[in-house]
């Protein structure tokens, strides 16, 4: 899968360490993938605590720069930042001057004039973050660009599937290795199923994307992926199974006759939940649409790791600051967790 | 003009131009310059016809912050043209005498000669016919709604029928609306990957084959504007085939650059139609040697810098193009010149009806409507030192060989060692 977007870095999977920007997860690597997840292992225990936070980022500033409204992802982030005891600062385009009439440039010229350190940004545009990377001089984290990436959701997912299989994510790369996962639903409009495919397919898994074709991507070309429209038949083999939200309004684009048809075909339904391996993982990045990708009795599944997703939302995107931000000498996670 | 290469439709050949009163007068080696005669060195040069533009946006009435008529006609002689063509989607559209007399009065004194396309629908909404007697009265020879196909099989119909009996041209900016709807790039490999919505190929050949056949049915003259894709390539070449009076034009940016540009999410690389696959841009290329392209046309698209600095999906459409079009061909094609002129000038003038005072020969009598140039100077593209008003070339930074020297415009030098006179 050739990488869409890149430019930023000096080269394909720098090492986490040396990162300017998190724009995708191609940014990253296998080797840069492992060194996040190992990263955010030390900060798992630091959320444990009783006073869960470290003096790692003092002195910074982070930004959330919110296009688009995502109260999780940017709690996630907030909370990641005040954690490491850095500044946080959200600036959201619904209250903000963007209403005016300021352009993005503006914008982020402006963000960027007031001395800070990084610019989480989320927008419903695809390349947005690419953009803003190139009129400032802060790291930029792709909170999540239109269709197109949202390599923290990746990392995160990437960690639970390694803390759920190995019980550390120090094995990533033993956990992942011949790994079979299924991304089921809506690939063609989902960010979440791009980072994750470069994200599972760099740490050597076997994805199968199933999906009826109006919701698939118009070329598959160069992805590292096979294809199903055959949910039935790829459910028995898949070892973690990962549910796509299903915009509602998909119906209304002639995408799919009807979200009764889609569920179906395509949902993860209590019947069908009976052909899941005993130890398979179904995952979904939320929101859920219970009832219609997943039904409500399967998204409580002991084997439904959907909540620990979120918990290990802050950790991963501590990792993520914390090495974009850190001086490389204090990259030794030991030494800036104790610090 | 001493000391270049005189090359128009009728060949090559070394001699010295004498221009007079706004007309060429002698055409050979070795013209003795009298007292008081200007000399103009095309030494190293080849003298040619004025390019002829049968597609630039000049933004006005109605987006002077974008372009001019005046900044445009001054990009578009530095770019060796002594003729364009306007497009009607100003706002005011022209869509009526009224402002096709305005924009050929601010054409009037500029730097080329200014013409004007007229809208085939009212408002170009597509859904009335716009006075095409009234505007061809005033010399419209072109009829487009540009930036819109005219969706409206029916309309299109009966707009052939009615256009046949005035000696005009439609022109079709082919793209079916609905095919096309929520894309912003070329549907393929690099759309899928950077998560953009595309346009297909088919909407711009669903619409081609529909006006072909209705070409068939009316034999109204029609011109297809900006091909972009192999199918249509191959279904102009279809239509010629069998006779029909059809004519297409390639822009330069179809020509040479492709969608992967698109993966810097720069919008400077957004343009409708979109820059597609590299097999697209092959197929083009071939068009242009075995002719099945008629004109090389630059979709001249100014917007100001702030439009080009929002989010892709956002930002509109377009490029310049009038002041590099001829120096990136030569720069990225392998094509002879004679090919290229006649791609830019000959070719381009005959269909916007223009031929009586430019790319006509090269001798004593006509019009003295040429540019010289030298295929030997390497520039920089600088897009804050480029006439237009704006700055949008997908082309800025790049190192371009072969440079237009002087542009004459009725026999006035309009450009002179690069440098506008007007």
């Amino acid at each position: 899968m050739a990488r869409g977007g890149q430019g930023t870095q000096a080269g394909e999977g720098a090492a986490a360490g040396s990162l300017r920007h998190l724009l995708s997860v191609a940014d990253l690597g296998a080797d840069g993938i492992a060194e996040m997840l190992r990263v955010t292992d030390s900060f798992v225990e630091v959320s444990e605590r009783a006073i869960p936070r470290v003096p790692a980022l003092r002195g910074k500033t982070v930004v959330s720069l919110f296009f688009e409204d995502s109260t999780r992802t940017r709690l996630s982030f907030e909370t990641a930042a005040k954690r490491l005891s850095a500044d946080t600062m959200t600036f959201s385009a619904s209250t903000s001057s963007v209403k005016k009439g300021e352009s993005l440039r503006d914008t982020v010229e402006t963000i960027t004039a007031m001395g800070i350190d990084a610019i989480v940004v989320r927008h419903g545009s695809a390349g947005v973050p690419w953009q803003v990377a190139r009129w400032t001089d802060a790291a930029v984290i792709n909170a999540g660009d239109g269709w197109h990436e949202h390599p923290t959701q990746a990392l995160l997912d990437c960690y639970t599937i390694g803390q759920a299989r190995a019980g550390a994510a120090s094995d990533v790369e033993k956990v992942f290795a011949g790994l079979r996962v299924a991304i089921v639903g809506d690939v063609a409009h989902s960010r979440v199923a791009r980072s994750n495919v470069l994200a599972f397919a760099a740490l050597g898994a076997e994805v199968t994307l199933v999906a009826p074709p109006t919701l698939l991507p118009p070329s598959l070309a160069g992805w590292p992926v096979t294809v199903s429209h055959d949910l039935d038949a790829v459910l028995p083999g898949a070892e973690v199974v990962y549910l796509l939200r299903i915009q509602r309004e998909r119906a209304s684009e002639a995408l799919l006759p009807s979200l009764r048809e889609y569920t179906a075909g395509y949902g993860l339904t209590r019947d069908r939940s009976r052909l899941l391996r005993p130890d398979a993982l179904v995952m979904h990045p939320g929101p859920m649409n219970r009832g219609v990708e997943i039904a409500a009795e399967v998204a409580d599944l002991p084997c439904s790791v959907v909540t620990r997703q979120v918990a290990n939302g802050v950790a991963v995107r501590m990792a993520v600051l914390f090495l974009l931000l850190s001086h490389p000498a204090q990259l030794e996670p030991g030494v800036a967790v104790d610090g | 003009m001493r000391g270049g290469t005189v090359v128009d439709a009728g060949g090559s050949r070394r001699a010295d131009v004498g221009l007079s009163q706004g007309d060429v007068v002698a055409v050979q080696a070795g013209l003795d310059a009298g007292p008081g005669v200007t000399v103009l060195d095309a030494g190293g040069c080849v003298v040619a016809p004025g390019l002829v533009d049968l597609h630039a946006h000049l933004r006005q009435p109605g987006m002077e912050e974008a372009e001019t008529v005046e900044s445009g006609a001054r990009a578009a002689a530095l770019g060796g043209y002594t003729a364009v063509v306007a497009m009607p989607n100003t706002d005011p559209p022209i869509d009526g005498a009224a402002v096709v007399r305005e924009v050929l009065g601010l054409g009037a004194k500029s730097a080329c000669d200014v013409r004007v396309a007229g809208a085939i629908t009212v408002g170009r909404k597509g859904e009335q016919l716009a006075p095409l007697a009234e505007m061809a009265a005033l010399g419209v020879r072109l009829f487009t709604d540009d930036g819109h196909g005219v969706q409206d099989g029916r309309l299109m119909r009966r707009a052939m029928e009615y256009g046949s009996a005035l000696g005009v041209v439609l022109a079709q900016h082919c793209e079916d609306a609905s095919l096309a709807s929520g894309g912003h790039m070329h549907e393929g490999e690099w759309s899928s990957l950077l998560g953009i919505g595309g346009v297909p190929a088919e909407a711009e050949e669903l619409m081609l084959a529909r006006d072909v056949a209705l070409c068939r049915l009316t034999g109204c003259p029609v011109h297809f504007l900006h091909l972009s894709t192999a199918g249509s390539a191959a279904l102009v070449a279809a239509a010629k085939g069998q006779g029909l009076p059809v004519t297409a034009e390639v822009t330069p940016h179809h020509l040479t650059l492709t969608d992967a540009a698109v993966a810097s999410y720069d919008p400077v690389y957004k343009v409708n139609p979109p820059l597609r696959a590299q097999a697209d841009v092959d197929a083009l290329r071939r068009g242009l040697s075995d002719g099945t392209i008629d004109a090389v046309a630059t979709d001249h698209a100014p917007h100001p810098q702030e439009a080009k600095e929002a989010p892709f999906d956002e930002a509109p459409p377009g490029m310049l193009g009038l002041e590099t079009a001829l120096a990136v061909l030569l720069t990225d094609l392998d094509l002879p010149v004679e090919r290229l002129l006649a791609l830019m000038s000959w070719q381009p003038a005959r269909i916007a009806g223009v031929s009586g005072a430019h790319g006509g020969p090269i001798v004593p009598g006509r019009p003295a409507n040429l540019c010289v140039i030298d295929p030997a100077a390497s520039w920089v593209v600088e897009p804050g030192r480029l006439a237009s008003r704006s700055r949008n070339t997908p082309f800025a930074g790049r190192r371009l060989t072969g440079r237009v020297r002087h542009t004459v415009l009725f026999g006035e030098p309009v450009v002179v060692d690069g440098q506008a006179q007007r």
